[in-house]
């Protein structure tokens, strides 16, 4: 995120404020959510089904109301103004392209609602056909298009009347998976070409982080952690978050010893390793010390000097191509995972090895316990 | 590979592919054929030859040329205009006793009596006393009524004589032949099966336009509510289907008459008074408000059925993109469900255009439709031609409508569940 960007944010286009959501009058959906989406900026909403991101999106676009709290756009209150006044594109996750009009038909609508004149839409359709390569489909029916190809048409239309938000409900969940990975690009290099706002609903992480400037994670209708992508992989704030964003190891343990940042945990097996604290606050208090496979190192040469190991058994390795994943065995568990770099000089290591693992302290972060 | 060298394809051994084929594929399409002959062989037997038979009812009606084989050749032999002479009365009178020794008589009477009213008890008056005539045969036979010696009677039975004629088509638009032959019509006074089409189609008509408006909001409410509640809804739509028709209909008849529970209410509010209580039934008012009850859940079903698949999606994209509720409704949720609408006012006008209890019940005189009348004829005047003509033209009338909705909206849009 540039710092531009950074102080937009903070001025905030988009703002909920407060907003709660109820269905039922029983249970919130959405609890007390507060989040400022600065201009031009990318906001993706992550988190399972069920977690209130899609509502918070519905809110935004005006199709549910909010219980309680404000929803603002550009400083204005939107909790009253319908839907179509309010000038936000959409893209559906089924497209939601109309299919007894041509594609041309379907990206004139927006613009034939709003009174603009024949010529015009003529022009703004073509320009926003050929923004997706898609020019030569005007006149097919949607119907008539692969899976990507309607994708394409309902960005475009979500785009074709210029508005300055846009909001994309899982667009490409019925996409496979390399269609998917070329339209996160694509998506992601219209963003920075047009300069509008988009927030973006997903369940998918990969998706998540390669795309956005900032990521919500959503749970249980509350944001977990919402911060850039690298921050959010790397310093996750709590167990929730580690586990969704990622593999991660878990290590269940105590605080023993607790000095300012750093901890050590003792596990219930009686082993001693290092962590970094994050929202433990006192000895003896329980913690998940939660480790990315990749950081785990088991060759004493790699590890800080001083640095706690402890013992392991290698299950099995699986060949994955660009890594090794190896499963081991720890402390009285076996879902233990490290992935090694599959380079020329790395040890192949076989199952039933016994070997001593350990990891740099920040990279192990000792969380509230789930 | 083109189309050209697909027609000589072979298989690996040599034999022509299409032939291979037809013997791999041939077992599987006998035995799907066994499987369906059963309900072939029944449509065929209780449908498509009943239909076919009525078809040559409406145009074939031997009643005459069965019974009078003498009249017959005396007309084949004789150009029209010759003056019936001593020999045409004697071949007459011969015809009329061999008719009374069958005791067939009536039947030829009933025969004339559809072309020429009035001349029923002609024939059953001479077949009694047939025995008893004696030459010349002409003045005995207009001595016992002088309405045989009657131009107008030879013409009607040297038309009728023809066992193929297309008089009973004539007769049900309302026209016939004059004595010269040509085609006139009736009179005034006579003119009903026109003026009984047109209620009928425009009756039908209403009624499709009234549920049509009533059963959109119904089907659309079924289409959104929530499984559970939308089920409820549809036993409450589909009650009517498990309730006898006469019973829907004479419940009905509680309702609507002149004592009954509607008229009482009004009385009791004070709405009307009670010598101005409102004539609902036995007239048109009945047969519509009966039939749009009876009818509208084949209207609802299949407006269902094409409504329940539209995701919201398509209406909240409509809004997204700046349309009112209005437009979104206009340009993008009710031109998806015309499949819906056409399977449906297709459905109702047909069943309508056809339909018989109901009116028969509640229609009084102005309410009854064509199928009442069809119904008259087969069970009251014996008249089976007529009411096969009629019927022919009724099924006419709806093949051309079919015809013309293949043709504006496409009968693969027609969506009936």
């Amino acid at each position: 995120m540039t710092a531009a960007k950074t102080a937009a944010a903070d001025a905030g286009f988009v703002e909920f404020d407060r907003v709660q959501k109820s269905y039922d009058g029983v249970s919130l959906v959405v609890k007390d959510l507060n989040l400022k989406i600065g201009k031009g900026e990318f906001l993706t909403m992550l988190g399972p089904s069920g977690s209130g991101k899609t509502t918070c999106l519905m809110m935004l676009a005006g199709f549910e109301t909010a219980t309680h709290g404000e929803i603002k756009l550009a400083g204005r209150n939107i909790n009253q103004v319908p839907p179509h006044k309010r000038g936000i594109g959409m893209v559906f996750q089924n497209y939601a392209l109309f299919p007894h009009m041509t594609v041309g038909e379907n990206l004139a609508f927006p613009l034939e609602v709003r009174g603009i004149a024949k010529s015009d839409r003529e022009a703004k359709v073509i320009r926003a056909l050929d923004m997706v390569q898609m020019g030569r489909f005007a006149g097919r029916r949607p119907a008539q298009l692969s899976g990507g190809q309607q994708q394409r048409i309902a960005l475009a239309r979500a785009l074709v009347f210029d508005p300055e938000l846009v909001l994309m409900d899982e667009p490409l969940g019925a996409l496979d998976k390399q269609l998917r990975e070329h339209m996160q690009f694509e998506i992601k290099g219209l963003h920075d070409r047009l300069g509008i706002t988009v927030v973006y609903v997903t369940h998918d992480q990969g998706e998540a982080l390669t795309m956005s400037d900032r990521v919500a994670v959503f749970n249980d209708g509350v944001i977990q952690q919402l911060d850039a992508p690298a921050e959010l992989y790397e310093r996750p704030k709590n167990s929730f978050v580690a586990q969704f964003i990622g593999e991660n190891n878990k290590l269940p343990g105590m605080i023993e010893a607790l000095e300012g940042q750093k901890a050590l945990v003792r596990l219930a097996t009686g082993e001693l390793i290092d962590a970094t604290a994050v929202n433990v606050r006192e000895k003896g208090q329980q913690t998940l010390v939660s480790i990315r496979p990749e950081r785990v190192e088991f060759k004493p040469e790699m590890m800080p000097a001083g640095a706690h190991t402890i013992g392991a058994e290698v299950r099995d390795v699986i060949y994955m191509g660009d890594i090794l994943r190896a499963r081991l065995a720890v402390a009285g568990s076996d879902g233990f995972v490290m992935k090694m770099r599959n380079t020329l000089g790395q040890t192949r290591l076989a199952a039933g090895q016994k070997i001593q693992i350990g990891w740099h302290p920040q990279d192990a972060r000792a969380l509230d316990p789930m | 590979m083109t189309a050209v060298d697909a027609g000589m394809l072979t298989t690996a051994d040599g034999r022509p592919l299409k032939d291979a084929l037809a013997r791999a594929e041939g077992r599987a399409k006998r035995r799907a054929f066994l499987l369906v002959a059963p309900l072939l062989i029944f449509i065929l037997v209780t449908f498509v030859w009943p239909i076919l038979q009525v078809l040559e009812q409406s145009v074939y009606n031997p009643k005459f040329s069965d019974n009078m084989p003498g009249m017959v050749s005396w007309f084949a032999s004789h150009p029209v205009g010759t003056e019936p002479d001593e020999a045409a009365y004697a071949t007459l009178v011969g015809d009329l006793k061999a008719a009374a020794e069958a005791k067939t008589v009536a039947v030829v009477g009933e025969r004339v009596n559809y072309a020429l009213p009035g001349t029923r008890s002609l024939f059953t008056a001479v077949g009694r006393k047939a025995k008893t005539l004696e030459p010349p045969f002409k003045e005995s036979l207009i001595a016992v009524d002088p309405k045989w010696g009657d131009p107008d009677l030879w013409g009607v039975m040297r038309q009728v004589a023809k066992p193929y004629t297309g008089d009973f088509f004539l007769a049900a638009v309302d026209l016939e032949r004059d004595k010269n032959g040509s085609i006139v019509r009736v009179n005034e006074n006579e003119r009903v099966y026109v003026n009984l089409f047109l209620r009928t189609f425009a009756m039908s008509a209403f009624i499709t336009a009234i549920c049509l408006v009533l059963a959109y909001p119904v089907a659309h409410l079924l289409a959104v509510l929530p499984l559970r509640q939308s089920n409820l809804l549809m036993i409450l739509v589909l009650l009517p289907f498990w309730t006898s028709l006469l019973v829907r209909t004479t419940s009905w008849m509680v309702l609507l008459q002149e004592q009954g529970v509607i008229n009482n209410i009004l009385v009791a509010l004070g709405i009307i008074s009670d010598d101005g209580r409102l004539q609902m039934i036995n007239n048109r008012m009945g047969t519509t408000i009966a039939m749009t009850h009876i009818l509208l859940p084949f209207m609802i079903l299949p407006l269902y059925s094409v409504m329940r698949p539209i995701p919201p999606s398509y209406v909240r994209a409509a809004r997204s993109l700046g349309a009112t509720s209005w437009t979104a409704f206009r340009r993008v949720y009710f031109p998806q469900t015309v499949p819906g609408i056409g399977a449906g006012t297709l459905l109702v006008f047909i069943l309508s255009v056809g339909y018989y209890i109901t009116p028969a019940l509640v229609g009084g005189s102005s309410g009854t439709l064509i199928s009442n009348l069809i119904a008259f004829h087969v069970n009251k005047s014996n008249n089976w031609s007529m009411a096969a003509a009629l019927a022919t033209i009724l099924l006419v009338a709806i093949l051309i409508l079919y015809w013309l909705y293949d043709k504006l909206v496409g009968i693969d849009k027609l969506k009936l569940g």
